[in-house]
């Protein structure tokens, strides 16, 4: 198991090859004071030119946990094992999983195989285990509204930490539990989170007096009309760049529960 | 990672030629039998024959349900599922989904025909209240009258189209549920079909679910069962995820005891005593001709996205961008 150490740490998921929210993300980290950043996962998928993030995060030596995308990648798996069953959903995956795949240099390939599933970071002594979908899978969902309490004080019994940190779902959120523990879920930076807003979110973890871990919520503005551009020249499809450019998801929306399902537009 | 243990697995070294026993992993979900077997309709293929005359199974009271829900919390359970039968048969069905929403994210199955003004309004302002969601599972088997009542009976789809209106205009997006009783070359213009009707009647977020038929109950009367190698054996298990395996993480609450999933209610050996706790952890046979299309289709009973598909290292395929 990797662990990493720190004060304030900056934690973002879902990359989603978007290397300009990337770029804006590390950017406010560094102005933020965070003194480490961690990446969730999900570095390829949806935007243009994967190598680029991929490349930006290797360089900056930033610690990387596995997401399921990486993992479908580097092990050249058929698709991105998100278990769409729309036919509609299917045929967008598909389309982001091809592109992404041709479009990953072998080398990036292999280092994203060999990520690792899963880091313990320690803030002045409290653990946070930091993982892509759960402890369990990289692929499982925890959405806000589809896990109950009992169930993450079951996670944090069982991998014995004081805060589970995760992204996939794409959707930000954060949960205080008994014994001064928590549950969050880092959202991602590569697409907005289906409110209507371009700007993407990131979390800074640190630790706090008598509480649980502190989560400071960072949105981040960056030029995303230039993503959309980018994508709409590398012939992605014109429902991606949308989401980049309206802040609503357009495509794979099957597996979201119900309230989240109601909050956005499709 | 550390949770290794709670992972479903299979008892090391079966009788050859019996069936394989899997022990099961964490439980995720607990589903509550709150009506039995007692239902409005008398569909065709019923996995367990529900029907207005059937009391194989009754009704779950409320303090039963409470205390199910109170023990399910202390194992940790992630969701839970309100079944029967028909659950809006229960007279007290909005307390009992009330009281699930209190514990965690909440899932009703209904045919939709018997959903009324009053009680919608209230479970749609205990959906506000709750940090979870309550999701709303409706029944149909087509996008019209004629395709939907020969198997539902005569007038089931205006009933169920008005609950669906009605779920509609309180801000629920039910999940419509059809099981795949048809040709296999025809599902995707089915599925196509039943999302255009969804729309037409105003529903701009439209979530469908299609399960396969389960060749058990009045179903195995219609369609004539399972061939007897039909059967799940040691080998099909190599190499296979057992997580979708619907009892590989669910138990369900029957007025008779804690089962082993909601489909093998008709299985006498599907009883696995009344302690909750110890049920959960109890290894069964996968020797049921259900488990068969347990283990073909896979997460059969769960909501989409609700169970991961595999992430194996084994299969490397071609991608051909």
């Amino acid at each position: 198991m990797i662990r990493v150490s720190g004060r304030r740490v900056a934690l973002f998921g879902g990359v989603y090859s978007n290397h300009l929210a990337l770029e804006a993300t590390l950017a406010d980290a560094a102005a933020a004071g965070a003194d480490e950043a961690i990446c969730l996962g999900d570095l390829g998928a949806f935007g243009p030119r994967p190598d680029r993030a991929c490349e930006i995060v290797r360089r900056a030596g930033i610690p990387v946990v596995q997401g399921n995308y990486d993992h479908s990648i580097g092990h050249g798996l058929p698709d991105c094992r998100c278990g769409y069953t729309d036919p509609r959903d299917n045929r967008y995956a598909a389309l982001s999983y091809r592109y992404t795949f041709a479009h990953t240099d072998p080398a990036h390939r292999a280092w994203l195989r060999d990520l690792p599933p899963a880091i313990r970071l320690s803030l002045d002594g409290r653990e946070a285990l930091l993982c892509h979908g759960s402890p369990r899978r990289a692929n499982e969902f925890l959405w806000e509204s589809a896990t109950s309490d009992a169930f993450l004080g079951w996670l944090l019994d069982e991998t014995g930490s004081h805060a589970l940190c995760v992204s996939h779902t794409g959707l930000p959120w954060t949960r205080e539990l008994p014994g001064r523990r928590r549950a969050l879920n880092v959202g991602a930076i590569g697409r907005p989170a289906n409110d209507g807003d371009p700007s993407v979110v990131y979390a800074i973890l640190s630790a706090a007096e008598s509480e649980a871990l502190d989560v400071e919520w960072r949105r981040v503005a960056y030029d995303h009309a230039a993503l959309a551009a980018e994508m709409r020249e590398e012939g992605l499809p014109g429902e991606f760049a949308e989401t980049i450019e309206t802040g609503w998801w357009t495509t794979c929306l099957e597996v979201l529960p119900q309230k989240e399902r109601a909050r956005g537009r499709y | 990672m550390a949770l290794e243990h709670s992972e479903p697995r299979l008892r090391s070294h079966p009788a050859p030629d019996a069936a394989p026993v899997l022990e099961p992993g964490h439980l995720d979900a607990l589903w509550l039998q709150v009506t039995g077997t007692l239902c409005n309709l008398r569909c065709g293929h019923c996995f367990i024959s529900c029907a207005p005359d059937n009391r194989a199974f009754g009704l779950l009271s409320l303090e039963e349900v409470a205390r199910r829900l109170e023990e399910g919390a202390r194992l940790g359970v992630r969701e839970y599922y309100v079944t029967g039968g028909e659950p809006f048969l229960h007279p007290r069905i909005v307390e009992i989904l009330e009281r699930a929403l209190q514990h965690g994210p909440t899932t009703v199955l209904t045919n939709g025909t018997l959903l009324k003004p009053g009680p919608v309004e209230a479970l749609a302002a205990a959906a506000e209240r709750s940090s979870w969601s309550l999701e709303f599972r409706l029944s149909i088997d087509g996008h019209d009258a004629a395709t939907n009542d020969a198997l539902r009976g005569a007038g089931t789809f205006r009933r169920a189209m008005d609950g669906l209106e009605l779920l509609l205009s309180h801000g629920f997006l039910p999940i419509v549920t059809l099981v795949r009783t048809g040709d296999a070359d025809e599902e995707p213009e089915v599925f196509e079909r039943v999302v255009a009707m969804l729309r037409a009647r105003g529903c701009e977020k439209p979530r469908v679910k299609t399960m396969p038929a389960l060749r058990i109950g009045a179903e195995a009367v219609r369609s004539g069962g399972y061939a007897a190698d039909e059967r799940v054996t040691a080998g099909m298990l190599a190499g296979y995820d057992l997580d979708q395996l619907v009892c590989s993480h669910a138990r369900v609450v029957t007025d008779r005891g804690i089962w082993v999933c909601p489909i093998l209610l008709d299985a006498p050996d599907g009883n696995l005593g009344d302690d909750l706790g110890v049920a959960a952890r109890a290894p069964f046979a996968l020797s049921h001709a259900a488990c068969h299309t347990c283990w073909l289709y896979g997460a059969i009973c769960a909501n989409p996205g609700g169970a991961a598909p595999e992430m194996a290292v084994e299969a490397v395929a071609e991608v051909v961008p």
